[in-house]
């Protein structure tokens, strides 16, 4: 009896709310200064549709936040929209029916046309029909060099990854620490990936990555990568941080030399209040191939059996992507805007080269739209081991190989 | 309490306790205590559907190439055979033996000889007991945090002994690839002992004070009246305390988690982080199950000798 009457109260309660603005809880894990402040931007724009963006943010990373996500939705209390990393991570939820199909907005709006590069269209689109909005670009493939230090050497700053292995000894020698590494597997994957594009080009690198070729991957190209990594573990010794921003931090605060890390470091840059070209250098791609992967974030909708919510999901959808939302987000983001169509004059000096990339086409797919997240893992799993121990160049090409070989 | 102890004891006992029904020519043996019965169906259900249901369907998908969602696809032993070729979970393994075997001896001597220096009637027994009992009361969470600083080179143990002077000193084992698990362990003992402690002290005052008089009397040793007199009385106590231990061992993730995270490397990996990462994080379900069967097969092994222990000893005894 009690409970019936609580069912009633509630489902009243619940009716009440949506005669009003219809509230949306949006999940997300962007908690970090400039990230919330970025997300201020969505929100502030999607309330300005009429209606009420619920901030669910998640702390911590997004290794984090995505079981949590994820479950939600499978445990049948979804939220209204949340946060991904377009690619595969969403395969299966959108398989079993769970994410909100958006095609009919997208062709409304026209964004095949409108976002660039169309790789992050693709990566949303599931047997032609698109399930996410991309709302920003974020690539892995820079290193951040610091000029304090390399001036404390005596060194000109490296204009490329060779420049900067041949500096490392003068560095050492002045009680630098070459490389800046955080002991994190996805941190050390990500270096790999990035000396990977550098040294092994890209056409090795789309034979391993998308065609998944094991022959490639056992061949001379990205025996030389391996050689390259284990160079790079040696650069290394001695930053015994965990976090990528305390890495970072050792290279504003000229203790390290350079850091290999996605373009989310120039956050911390800006915080620090150093200015790029000045302080710090950028270098895409390690300063030899100059591409960029457009990995990123997505916002997916699950499905709601409300019209009201499904109202408002259409209303954020077409907000995260309209042009002036782009431009705010993303300054504050210090990521790549989705479309090509609108003025970013006000980046600085990194995004600049970025955005430059961005329109010459000079881009990759991301490692989250090639691999599964098990095949990711596992490379991450071999690389947190090859950091931290001795463990030689072949062995770990050996195992890597034996890693694409099973992926599916 | 004492009734239902006494309820449960061997048969002379029964004919004066146990209530006769009322219908003397029907048989006693289904319908006696009915209520009892009755109120611990939910329970018998739960238990049957949530934990045997639950293993079983777990041990089924095992078998199946289940990514993020459970699918019945089967793929024989392919999960396993992977399983025991990634070196994560080898080293996993590897890491648990290693915790699993100092983790019991030394829970069990520490606690043992903690409780048995209590058990001596000394003065302020309370307050010692607080102070090693405390640390339980911490989640693994907490303790975790709190040996990674203390352990950290920069504030913790190294710190403290080089500013004391003995500028070599190096004791880095969170860094270290090679020892990183004893650090660990440092952290779990220190959070268990305490338990341990508390359960063997009720055991020691639950041996009869005539025993002590008759061991001093034919003039034996107090070390060798604990040896050779009172831990062998002990035996329910230590069984469970192994028990205890047992269970904590195997289970242990979220110390690792909070201390380590896994690292170096993946030199501090343990089972339960790898089930944990491969289900959610690597989206491979599959995989999951199969560690978590493993798991599974690992308490069985030490649950068997543990109920013939305790079920088969009350026979002799």
């Amino acid at each position: 009896m009690k409970k019936i009457t609580q069912l009633m109260a509630s489902a009243a309660f619940l009716g009440a709310t949506a005669v009003n603005a219809t509230e949306l809880e949006v999940t997300h894990w962007w908690t970090s200064g400039g990230e919330a402040a970025a997300v201020a931007e969505f929100a502030k724009a999607f309330d300005a549709t009429g209606n009420t963006w619920v901030d669910g943010a998640i702390a911590g990373s997004g290794g984090t936040a995505r079981p949590i996500i994820i479950s939600r939705i499978l445990g049948g209390d979804p939220m209204g929209a949340t946060q991904l990393n377009h690619g595969r991570q969403a395969e299966e939820l959108i398989e079993a029916g769970l994410m909100t199909d958006l095609t009919e907005l997208a062709e409304a709006q026209g964004w095949k046309d409108l976002v660039n590069p169309p790789s992050l269209l693709d990566a949303c689109t599931f047997e032609g029909r698109i399930y996410c909005v991309p709302v920003n670009i974020h690539s892995g493939q820079w290193i951040w060099l610091s000029h304090g230090a390399f001036e404390k050497a005596g060194l000109s700053v490296p204009a490329n990854w060779d420049e900067f292995v041949a500096a490392a000894p003068k560095l050492q020698e002045a009680g630098i620490t070459p490389l800046a590494m955080g002991q994190q597997g996805w941190q050390q994957n990500l270096a790999f990936g990035t000396i990977t594009i550098a040294i092994a080009g890209v056409d090795a690198w789309r034979e391993v990555s998308v065609n998944r070729n094991a022959d490639t991957a056992a061949g001379p190209e990205y025996t030389a990568v391996f050689e390259a990594v284990a160079n790079a573990r040696e650069l290394a010794k001695g930053s015994n941080v965990q976090d990528w921003n305390l890495a970072t931090n050792l290279v504003i605060t000229d203790q390290a030399g350079g850091q290999i890390m996605g373009d989310w470091a120039q956050g911390e840059f800006q915080v620090a209040g150093q200015v790029a070209g000045q302080d710090y250098t950028c270098l895409p791609g390690l300063g030899v191939n100059e591409v960029l992967d457009t990995g990123g974030d997505a916002f997916y909708f699950p499905v709601i059996d409300d019209a009201d919510t499904k109202a408002a999901q259409m209303a954020l959808a077409s907000t995260l992507i309209a042009p002036e939302t782009q431009v705010a987000f993303n300054l504050k983001k210090g990521s790549l805007p989705v479309r090509g169509d609108i003025d970013m004059s006000a980046a600085n000096d990194c995004m600049q080269k970025g955005l430059q990339i961005l329109a010459d086409g000079n881009v990759l797919p991301s490692g989250d739209m090639n691999l599964t997240a098990d095949t990711q893992t596992q490379i991450e799993d071999l690389m947190a081991e090859f950091w931290s121990s001795e463990m030689s160049a072949s062995d770990a090409q050996a195992r890597y190989v034996d890693i694409i070989a099973s992926a599916e | 309490m004492s009734d239902s102890e006494m309820g449960s004891s061997p048969e002379p006992a029964e004919p004066f306790l146990s209530v006769r029904p009322k219908n003397p020519g029907k048989p006693s043996g289904l319908l006696r205590n009915m209520s009892a019965k009755l109120a611990s169906i939910p329970m018998i259900l739960t238990t049957m559907v949530v934990f045997v249901g639950g293993t079983i369907w777990t041990v089924v998908y095992s078998f199946t190439s289940s990514k993020l969602l459970p699918k019945l696809n089967f793929v024989g032993l392919d999960q396993y055979e992977r399983l025991w070729s990634t070196r994560r979970w080898l080293i996993s393994i590897e890491n648990l033996a290693i915790y699993g075997f100092f983790s019991m001896i030394f829970t069990l001597v520490i606690g043992f000889t903690l409780a048995a220096l209590l058990d001596r009637k000394i003065r302020g027994e309370n307050i010692f007991r607080t102070i090693f009992l405390y640390p339980f009361a911490l989640s693994f969470v907490v303790t975790g945090l709190a040996w990674q600083w203390i352990l950290n080179p920069d504030l913790g143990v190294q710190n403290v002994v080089r500013s004391m002077g003995w500028e070599s000193f190096t004791f880095n084992p969170l860094n270290d690839p090679d020892i990183v698990i004893y650090g660990i362990l440092i952290a779990g003992l220190w959070q268990g002992t305490g338990l341990i402690m508390v359960i063997m002290l009720a055991g020691l005052r639950g041996i009869d004070e005539e025993i002590w008089k008759a061991a001093r009397v034919d003039g034996i040793g107090t070390v060798k009246t604990y040896i050779r007199i009172v831990i062998p009385m002990m035996r329910p106590v230590f069984v469970t305390a192994l028990v205890l231990i047992a269970s904590g061992i195997i289970k242990i993730y979220d110390l690792v988690v909070a201390q380590t995270n896994g690292g170096p490397g993946i030199a501090s990996e343990v089972p339960a982080k790898y089930v944990i990462n491969y289900m959610f994080r690597a989206q491979n379900l599959g995989q999951g199950f199969a560690a978590s069967t493993m798991m599974l097969l690992s308490v069985i092994i030490i649950l068997i000798p543990w109920a013939y222990l305790e079920f088969g000893g009350k026979k002799r005894g």
